[in-house]
């Protein structure tokens, strides 16, 4: 592996550049068609669409059999029964930190000493 | 609601930024650990600290460092480096994409909020009471403080190394728990079916059918077909909707 100070950069730039193009091309490419009706639709239904993608993606590795009735470690049961938590707080109290601290620290008290 | 503090005053901006930070919060819960590990992760594999840091400021992709620190150790050419980054972050055209309205006009801000549209960053925008993505200030201010959490988890990654002595075992949930609240909040918003069928529908999918590191960028893909379709059959139905109308009108009339 070649870390000299220059190739480093080199390696870092063209990432970078890799990782902002991919977020700065549809800013370029569709710059006048911002008031575009199909635009307007995206960005209406595109959000909510893409964020329960992320659950779902977040949790893809939920396995709750794969040790047997009940598994409780990091990939079964806890990860629905915080989720749950998170959900219900949400939903219930409608405060954001306090649903996801709480799922959060659920989470980890099952997986660090039950698990 | 309290008034709103008066822009340009020290103590207005003062809170504007603590109103912001107070929003990061999770955000910041999810980056401390993850930028730690990274950092961690960075160093084991013998990259120098300042190239790790240097990464986190310049390149700021959660999973795109990694996927950078696992090529610089394979010895990866420059072009199989820009492509697999390229492929691994598609998934943002798409967030550009449904932002293109929300960022118009948010002058000098708009490279830097482009810049910074991560998963998270994106969540935390497009879900902010009163559209923070139209209130650019707002916006760059979350952008910046969700960056700032990253390069300071990172720089603890750093310097601590892996003699990290918190448990911090199933931390990586606190993002979970963020897309959860995020997307119920969207929900309560929107009060419509549609976005979260076709989520359910494209995520299981894409799950049986692609391998994991493509699922994201073929769920959210297919998300944007699937709507793309169905504003194509919605405005031919109320295009002809609109035909009848008039041709009745004309019937009515001779």
């Amino acid at each position: 592996m070649n870390l000299d100070p220059l190739p480093l950069l080199g390696f870092i730039a063209v990432c970078a550049l890799a990782t902002f193009l991919t977020r700065a091309l549809p800013f370029i490419a569709f710059s006048r068609q911002a008031e575009h009706p199909l635009v307007i639709h995206l960005g209406r239904y595109l959000p909510p669409a893409v964020m329960l993608i992320l659950v779902i993606y977040a949790m893809r590795d939920w396995r709750p059999l794969s040790e047997g009735a009940a598994n409780l470690s990091a990939n079964g049961w806890p990860m629905i029964l915080a989720g749950l938590i998170v959900a219900g707080i949400q939903l219930w109290r409608r405060n954001a930190l306090l649903s996801i601290l709480t799922g959060t620290g659920t989470y980890m008290g099952l997986v660090q000493w039950i698990g | 609601m309290t008034p709103l503090p008066q822009a340009g005053t020290t103590t207005g901006h003062l809170a504007n930024w603590r109103s912001a930070a107070v929003t990061t919060l999770p955000v910041m819960f999810g980056y401390l650990p993850l930028g730690a590990a990274f950092g961690i992760l960075a160093v084991d594999v013998g990259i120098p600290w300042w190239a790790a840091i240097a990464m986190s400021i310049l390149i700021y992709a959660g999973a795109g460092q990694f996927l950078a620190v696992a090529l610089l150790a394979n010895q990866a050419g420059l072009m199989e480096v820009a492509v697999a980054t390229l492929m691994l972050n598609s998934r943002h055209l798409f967030y550009g994409l449904s932002l293109l309205r929300a960022f118009a006009g948010a002058g000098w801000r708009k490279p830097y909020l482009i810049f910074s549209l991560t998963d998270e960053t994106y969540s935390l925008l497009t879900s902010h009471e009163g559209h923070a993505g139209q209130d650019h200030a707002q916006a760059f201010r979350l952008s910046a403080l969700n960056q700032l959490w990253w390069v300071l988890g990172s720089l603890a990654g750093v310097l601590i190394g892996s003699q990290l002595a918190f448990n911090t075992t199933g931390i990586e949930f606190v993002l979970t728990a963020l897309f959860i609240v995020l997307t119920i909040e969207q929900a309560r918003r929107l009060r419509q079916w549609l976005p979260f069928i076709v989520a359910i529908f494209t995520a299981l999918g894409t799950l049986a059918l692609l391998p994991e590191r493509h699922m994201l960028l073929g769920a959210i893909g297919a998300a944007s077909l699937i709507l793309l379709i169905q504003y194509r059959l919605d405005s031919a139905k109320r295009h002809r909707e609109k035909q009848r109308i008039a041709e009745q009108q004309q019937r009515e009339a001779s």
